[in-house]
Order: structure tokens, then C-alpha cells, then sequence
């Protein structure tokens, strides 16, 4: 029955796939048994021999279209591109359809088995590649004209910033945030203690169109007094908002936050005043200490990042706020900004909150009664958290990044200790010319093949000096070794440089 | 001065209609009109301009196998079952065969399943010949036409000849009781056998509702270059390579494993559909027959679709100007295909996507449940209504005889 050893023989070979194999199996069936089986049994060996021989698989096919005289179609060499070998291919096939099709016109495509072709050098082409980015740009620019804002407005963004250790790390972050965004832009840069030419050196590498201006007060050393300073440098850049009468939206960019692209995307849909969902990340040195605090509270946090923003009902309107729990860490937070303790957010910060520019304008006609007056906060003894205080009813808050649910930028506060000191500008010159020896290690010294012309390139903690070769391959090859030595090797470069910079100021 | 009140809002809301006609934007993007060969004909009704018979066969042709296995309504052969619903209920049918212009005949030769799902084609040709023996002996409007005023729908991988594997298609040829019968089938190849002229080629079926689910928001920028999943090598049936897909999968493999730009892999993820909305091209190459549901995939989602299989005949292709929606590449030219790819200029490829985002492209690939205006069983119906009217040979004379009811391999011809 031939039909049902093709059946058999189709369901037999199936495991995960699907078609019923080569002619082999196909003219096979009905076929006598113990010599056939024999025969087969030898083939399969001999070609299993040639297999070792040749290093690649010799298939059956050969000996078939070799001798095989009931096929219908005849074959060239068959020739498989396994791993590694890979053999360039150009051959077309012969193919004699041996069926009454002569009534139709013969296609040009030919069934069987075909070559694989592969080109001689399958890797991508750089200039190819650079093509290739221009189209999905292209696409893309598209995509934003037909989905995205139609009438984009300026981003305003205001950060309150102060000279210390860490500022050119943060202040970097939120410019590149910043330069990224595809909107026009205005950055407006207060500077507790006035204007420095450490943050104006920073901020001109931007190319943004910047507003630096200083404030009168020096930033204090403890978090609370701190957070005070910054809403009154805050409140500054909204006068310098009306008094400009800057036309946008004002957004609050902190120095140390980490902003997602899509903020700025969902800041242009604002009409007056909106929120957002702001993710708080507590730094802790001690990272068991946090979860230890989490899992004191016996109770289970469904997030285990807390988020403050608006709370939406499931009409998607404001109902309220997710605030931050302080209660949690009451007695365990951190006072003064150099405390190896997590550093608390207050209920709800500036950053998450944006506003409509012209509800600062004087003398705007259509402004929204339910905002209050710049003025009518100055003297106000107690600290403006959070704009809410600006508005007489906190309904008419917007709650963006769909009623909250996106979480779009996110907060954090990591300071150095306040006597920490740091070059100016980040910049080592005059080169450092003394080093101290660190204490030994137990690994042996570095070989000496390191040429001493090369050792004032070489950029390791900024520098290296001319003089004192070996005591200089100990560091690099102590730095290159001892990993986990490293904390050492920064501790000890640290008073290296304050070393260092004590003696230029002598 | 009333009167000329009156013309002047005449005259108003007049021209507001007119507006309304020449504006093109839907759903925020601007999108082409698709102008197939034959006129803008993806929107046409067919309603009232056939007549559609669908005969009543008992249930074993049908009913029953659907019974025994549901699995044919997920699959992507089950546009036989939903094209006998649709006409069921739909507005051509008539349940007066004299006035009918078309005459269906429902039998589900698709349906009988391996434990894995896919169909064996083994019993069908006898079950579309005791078909249409039960149909010739107890109506006359088979005999008196043998069929050519019939249509069938044959969705299986070579359409009526009824097998897998393209040798033994080919060998097979079309079922000859189906010689002058239209056949409504997801297989095109020009110059195949089993093409027949004047058939009509339709998408395969894939789940509206399952694609819907998956949409993502348009803003969402197309960062993927070239997307595909899928197998490029059969390993249990052509371990070797070079049968399946005549090579051009394996090909694609071998020449772009390395390129960043393509995004291939035979790995299915969960967000399948998700990243073909975020790729400019999808490459729809054949496997072991030219079709696939790729394309439609393609369609729904916005991406380009790259079509590698050699005389392809792609679905409505004389009401859908496929030339100009997708990217044909020749099989040989697959290690070109980045250099082909790139030297696309940037206006064709955004022209190309403003075709493909038109709704009435998308909703001619679909088969929803209810049907809606513009789906693919509406441009079946376009397709057999531009058919019409019948010419005068179609009627034979009495003693005029053509098909031959014993040809065929002998096994065909045990009943069924």
C-alpha cells in the first residue's frame, strides 16, 4: 500500500517539523527487505568513512543521483554549508520535470534541492550600516511629525546647584539629559553663594541656552536647611521666569535626579500645572541596612521603590497623592550631608511637579484664579515644599504620564564628605610631582619594561610624574592587580592630592 | 433677503461636504489611497452584484469533521470554515440557485489534523470528489455547467493538488473534477500547476483579535531595521539544507547572522508582534510553499514586508498593487539584500508606509468575526463579481462533455 507507507513513513519522521523528506525515502518504500537493508546498511557506512575523510558530511544523495534511474530530477553535486565551512556559491541546477506539463510554460523556478548562497565576505559593510541608520532616522523624524506634539513648547528647566565634590558628576548627568532633548530649551542655573566659574565652566559645554545666576546664601551643611535654601533658589528662577517672561514649560531638573527622555515628551501635554510620579531611590552606604528597615515594618510594600505623585481613581482623575513615608526611617535618616545614612525626600518634591510659564506672568489676563501671586510668597517664614503652595485649590493639578502609572524620572541625594576637596575644574596641573610610597603589598614588583616617556600619557588618577620611575610602576601594576586593594589606592591618592593642593596654596 | 439667507447656508453646508470628501487624514497619520490595477476596488460592495448558492451538504462534509477536531478554527487553513459562515449569513446568498450566479460548495478538506496540528492532505481529494459527486446527482446546475460557475475554497499549502511536498503536488496536478471550478486559494506561483488561471488567491488566515491585542502606540519610533523569526534550516526534514525554502531561508542565515541591522533568530518570543510594529522591514521569505502569514502580519503592523520566493502571486494581486507596498528580492539576490535594503531612497520607503498604514489595506488581509466591510471575504466577493458576467461557453450544450470523472491516481477514486 503505498500510500500508507508514505503515510507511515511521513508521521514516523515527523518530530517538530513538518514536510515529508527526500527522494530517498520517498522510492524506498515497497522495497524488498533483508538485502535492501543490507545494501543501505553498507552505504551508510562507506559514506560515513568518506565523511571522516573529506571533514564534512557526504550525503547519500550522490550515490543516488548516481545511480538512481526512476527520480525525477537530476542533481548537481549537492554541497552543505556546515559550520565553518563555508563554500561560495554560484551553481545554478538542472531540472527535468519528467511530467506531461509540456502544455504549460515551464517555470523558472526549479524544484529540488538548490545551493545556498553566501557571498565571500558576509559582514556588514560600514558604509551600508551608515545608510541604514539614515533611513530608520528618517522613518523616525516621520513618526515624531505625524505622532508626536504638534506644537512643541520650550522646556524650562531650573536647577539649583552649589560648588562641592560631586557636583560636575551631577551636573553632567542632568546637561546630557538636557542636550538630549529634541524640544528648545532654556536652562536656568541658580548657585547658592553667586556665580562661580567652576559651575559656568561646566554649564558651557552645553550649548544650551543658559541662565546663571548666583543667590545670595551659601548652601547650608545639614539636609533640612538645605532643602529650604533650594525652594528659595527655586522660587528665584520663577521670578527670573515672569520678570523674562520666559514662554514654556517650567520643569524642575535637580542636579543629582535622573530624568527619563519621555518626561520632557509628556511635560509638552501639560496645560497649567501637572504632576508626576517621581521613583525615590534611597542611597544607603550600607544596603542590608535598608532592607532591614523595610522588613522591620512587618508590612509588605507592593513596591519596593517608593514613589510619590498623584493617585488617580479608575476614571483616571486626581483623587490624591502618594506621598513618602518618613515614619519608616524616623531615627535613622541622615542629618547632616556628609551622614553615611539614607537621605530622605520630603513628602513631595519640586521635581515632580510642572507648570504652565504664564501662571507666573504678571498682568496676564487669562491666567486661572486659583494662582497665587510670586510675590504674595515673599516673607513667608515657613518653606514652600512643593508648588502646591502656590495654588489656592490643589484639584486643578494634572496628572501626567498616564494618571501616574509611568514613573518618569527619578530622585536621589549621594554627596561627598563636605571636607572632601577636589581640583579645580577637575583639572591636575601643575602635574603632581611627589608621591608617597603606599605600603607594601605582598606581590612582587612589576618588571621594569615600562619606558618612562610613555608614563606622562598614561592617564591613571589623572596624571603620572616623570620622576621616580619605580615607585611609579608599583602603582600602576599594584592598581592593575590589586582590585581589591583599590579602596586603598584611592584613600591614599586622596591625600595624595589634598597633600598636594595644601602645598600650592602654601 | 430670507431666500438668499437660505442660499448662503446652502451654499455653506455644501461646500462643507465637499471637504469632508478631500480630506484624507484617519486616525492622525495622512494616508495614500491604494489605486489597485483595477481602479480604487478594495472598497467596492459586492453586495448586489452577485448572487451566491450555497448548497446544503450533510454534515459529515463539514459540521462533523469540525466537531471532531476544533483545532481547524485557529489554524492557519481555517479560512474555509469562516468563508462557509460568513456566506451563510451574508447578503449575496440566495436560496434561489436559479438566480445564482456563484454556487458554493462547502466541504472542509483542510481539517483532518495530525496530533500537531497540521493537516494531512491524504483523504481530501476523495472527499472534494464525493462532494461533488453528491452535488452533480442531486442538483443540475453542476452538470449543466460542469462546475465553472462554482467556486471552492481550497486554502492547503499547493491549493487543489491536494499535497505537502512540491514534487508530489506537481505530479498530482490539480484535482481534474476542479478543472473549470474557480479555486479560492492561499497558493500562487506563476507558472505552477497548481495556479490555475483565473483563480483567486487569497491571505492566509491570521487572528484578528490576537493582533489587536498586541498594538503598541504609534508614536513608538521604529528602531529595528530587518525583523524576522522563523526556521532557517528544517532540521528534521532537510537537516542538510537547500530543500527547504529552495535554500533562500539558509541563505539569509548564513549571509546576515553577524549584521546588526538584521534582527533575526528563530527564537519566538513573547513580543513577537510588538517588535514587528517597531521594525521598518519584515522579511517574509517562502518555506515550503511561497505563502505565509507573514505578510498579513506585515500588513496589520505597519512593517515592510520583504518578499524572497521567486513568481510569487500575492493575495488580491489584482486589487492590491503589491509592487508598491512591499520589496520583491529576487532568491538570488539574497546576499544583496542589506545593499538592497539601504539603496532604498527614504521618500519610497515612507510612501510605502503611508500605503500600508491605509486601514482599507489592513482590513482587506483580516478575516474578523462578524465581517466587516472591506475584509478578505468581502474581496473574494469583489474578486467573483469581477468574473461576472459568465461567458456563453460556461453553459455546455446538452451531450457536451469535458471532465473526465476517472482520471486522477486510482486512489482518488474510492469513495469517501
Amino acid at each position: 500500500m503505498k500510500l500508507s507507507t508514505l503515510q507511515q513513513s511521513y508521521i514516523n519522521r515527523r518530530t517538530n517539523s513538518f514536510r515529508g523528506s527526500t527522494q530517498l525515502d520517498s522510492s524506498t518504500d515497497g522495497a524488498v527487505k533483508s538485502p535492501a537493508t543490507i545494501f543501505w546498511l553498507v552505504l551508510h557506512g562507506v559514506c560515513c568513512l568518506i565523511s571522516l575523510v573529506l571533514g564534512f558530511r557526504f550525503s547519500r544523495l550522490v550515490f543516488f543521483f548516481l545511480f538512481s534511474t526512476s527520480s525525477n530530477n537530476i542533481y548537481t553535486v549537492p554541497f552543505n554549508s556546515d559550520a565553518g565551512i563555508t563554500i561560495p556559491v554560484e551553481t545554478q541546477l538542472n531540472h527535468i520535470n519528467s511530467l506531461n506539463r509540456t502544455a504549460v510554460v515551464a517555470s523558472r523556478v526549479v524544484v529540488g534541492r538548490h545551493g545556498i548562497r553566501i557571498r565571500p565576505w558576509p559582514h556588514p559593510d560600514p558604509v551600508e550600516v551608515m545608510k541604514a541608520h539614515g533611513i530608520i532616522e528618517r522613518v523616525q523624524k516621520e513618526q515624531k511629525a505625524l505622532f508626536g506634539v504638534k506644537n512643541p513648547k520650550t522646556v524650562i528647566a531650573v536647577t539649583p546647584t552649589y560648588v562641592r565634590t560631586f557636583q560636575a558628576l551631577h551636573l553632567t548627568g542632568v546637561m546630557h539629559s538636557l542636550m538630549l532633548v529634541p524640544y528648545d530649551l532654556i536652562w536656568i542655573v541658580v548657585e547658592a553663594g553667586g556665580v562661580t566659574n567652576e559651575t559656568a565652566s561646566l554649564i558651557a559645554k552645553s550649548g544650551l541656552r543658559t541662565i546663571h545666576v548666583g543667590f545670595h546664601q551659601r548652601m547650608p551643611n545639614s539636609w533640612d536647611a538645605r532643602h529650604k535654601v533650594e525652594s528659595l533658589m527655586r522660587l528665584h528662577a520663577l521670578r527670573i521666569v515672569r520678570k523674562e517672561r520666559l514662554d514654556g514649560v517650567v520643569m524642575f531638573a535637580d542636579d543629582s535626579n535622573m530624568h527619563n527622555m519621555e518626561l520632557f515628551d509628556e511635560i509638552q501635554n501639560v496645560k497649567w500645572i501637572g504632576a508626576v510620579s517621581v521613583g525615590i531611590l534611597l542611597h544607603s552606604v550600607d544596603a542590608a541596612e535598608i532592607s532591614s528597615l523595610v522588613q522591620k515594618e512587618g508590612e509588605e510594600d507592593t513596591m519596593p521603590m517608593p514613589v510619590q505623585g498623584p493617585a488617580c481613581n479608575g476614571t483616571d482623575k486626581l483623587v490624591g497623592w502618594h506621598t513618602f513615608n518618613s515614619l519608616r526611617y524616623s531615627g535613622t535618616s541622615a542629618v547632616y550631608i556628609d551622614d553615611r545614612a539614607p537621605v530622605l525626600p520630603r513628602k513631595l518634591e519640586w521635581s515632580g511637579f510642572v507648570l504652565n510659564s504664564r501662571l507666573l506672568w504678571k498682568d496676564v489676563d487669562d491666567k486661572p484664579e486659583w494662582i497665587k501671586d510670586l510675590d504674595a510668597l515673599d516673607g513667608d517664614g515657613e518653606e514652600i515644599e512643593n508648588p502646591l503652595s502656590l495654588l489656592k485649590s490643589t484639584t486643578v493639578v494634572e496628572p501626567l504620564g498616564s494618571c501616574g502609572r509611568h514613573v518618569l524620572l527619578w530622585w536621589l541625594r549621594v554627596e561627598a564628605r563636605t571636607d572632601s576637596k577636589f581640583p579645580a575644574r577637575w583639572i591636575i596641573d601643575p602635574p603632581l610631582d611627589i608621591t608617597v610610597p603606599s605600603k607594601h603589598t605582598q606581590w612582587p614588583d612589576a618588571p621594569p619594561e615600562l619606558p618612562s616617556n610613555d608614563e606622562k600619557e598614561k592617564v591613571f588618577a589623572g596624571t603620572e610624574e616623570q620622576s621616580n620611575k619605580h615607585t611609579t610602576k608599583t602603582k600602576t601594576s599594584r592598581s592593575r592587580r590589586s582590585r581589591s586593594k583599590r579602596k586603598h589606592d584611592t584613600k591614599v591618592i586622596g591625600v595624595q592630592v589634598s597633600t598636594h593642593s595644601e602645598q600650592t596654596e602654601i | 433677503m430670507g431666500f438668499w439667507k437660505l442660499g448662503f447656508f446652502g451654499i455653506l453646508f455644501g461646500a462643507f461636504l465637499f471637504s469632508i470628501d478631500a480630506v484624507e487624514l484617519r486616525r492622525n497619520q495622512p494616508t495614500e489611497r491604494i489605486s489597485g490595477s483595477a481602479g480604487d476596488v478594495l472598497e467596492d460592495d459586492p453586495v448586489g452584484r452577485l448572487k451566491v448558492f450555497v448548497y446544503e451538504l450533510p454534515s459529515k462534509y463539514n459540521k462533523k469533521i469540525l466537531q471532531k477536531d476544533p483545532r481547524c478554527l485557529a489554524h492557519m487553513f481555517a479560512a474555509e470554515i469562516f468563508m462557509h459562515r460568513f456566506l451563510l449569513s451574508s447578503a449575496v446568498r440566495t436560496l434561489n440557485p436559479e438566480e445564482a450566479d456563484w454556487f458554493y460548495t462547502p466541504v472542509y478538506t483542510t481539517c483532518d489534523l495530525t496530533p500537531n496540528g497540521l493537516p494531512l492532505p491524504f483523504k481530501s481529494p476523495r472527499m472534494m470528489r464525493s462532494a461533488i459527486q453528491l452535488i452533480s446527482s442531486n442538483w443540475p446546475y453542476w452538470n449543466r455547467t460542469e462546475g465553472a460557475d462554482h467556486f471552492f475554497v481550497v486554502p492547503h499549502d499547493f491549493g487543489a493538488c491536494f499535497h505537502y511536498q512540491e514534487e508530489k503536488a506537481i505530479e498530482r496536478g490539480i484535482l481534474p473534477l476542479l478543472q473549470r471550478a474557480t479555486l479560492v486559494q492561499t497558493f500562487g506561483q506563476r507558472n505552477h500547476v497548481c495556479l490555475k488561471d483565473g483563480s483567486i488567491t487569497i491571505p492566509p488566515y491570521a487572528p484578528p483579535q490576537k493582533m489587536h491585542t498586541h498594538l503598541i502606540p504609534d508614536k513608538t519610533p521604529r528602531s529595528i531595521f530587518v525583523y524576522f523569526r522563523g526556521l532557517f534550516y528544517d532540521v528534521g526534514n532537510d537537516p542538510e539544507g537547500g530543500y527547504y525554502a529552495r535554500g533562500a531561508r539558509a541563505a539569509v542565515w548564513e549571509n546576515f547572522k553577524n549584521n546588526p541591522l538584521f534582527d533575526i533568530s528563530t527564537e519566538h518570543p513573547t513580543t513577537y508582534y510588538e517588535d514587528m510594529q517597531r521594525a521598518v522591514f519584515c522579511l517574509c521569505p517562502l518555506g515550503w510553499a511561497p505563502w505565509s502569514p507573514r505578510l498579513v502580519e506585515a500588513v496589520v503592523f505597519g512593517c515592510i514586508p520583504v518578499i524572497i520566493a521567486d513568481d510569487i502571486v500575492l493575495p488580491f494581486a489584482d486589487a492590491i498593487p503589491w509592487e508598491e507596498i512591499g520589496v520583491f528580492v529576487d532568491e538570488q539576490d539574497v546576499p544583496k539584500l542589506d545593499t538592497i535594503l539601504t539603496s532604498i531612497p527614504p521618500e519610497v520607503i515612507l510612501r510605502k508606509q503611508r500605503l500600508l498604514a491605509n486601514p482599507s489595506m489592513k482590513q482587506a488581509m483580516l478575516f474578523p468575526q462578524p465581517a466587516q466591510a472591506g475584509d478578505a471575504f468581502h474581496q473574494v466577493l469583489n474578486g467573483l463579481a469581477r468574473k461576472l458576467p459568465h461567458e456563453r461557453s460556461v453553459f455546455l450544450k446538452p451531450g457536451e462533455k469535458s471532465l473526465n470523472w476517472t482520471a486522477g491516481p486510482v486512489g482518488d477514486l474510492k469513495p469517501w
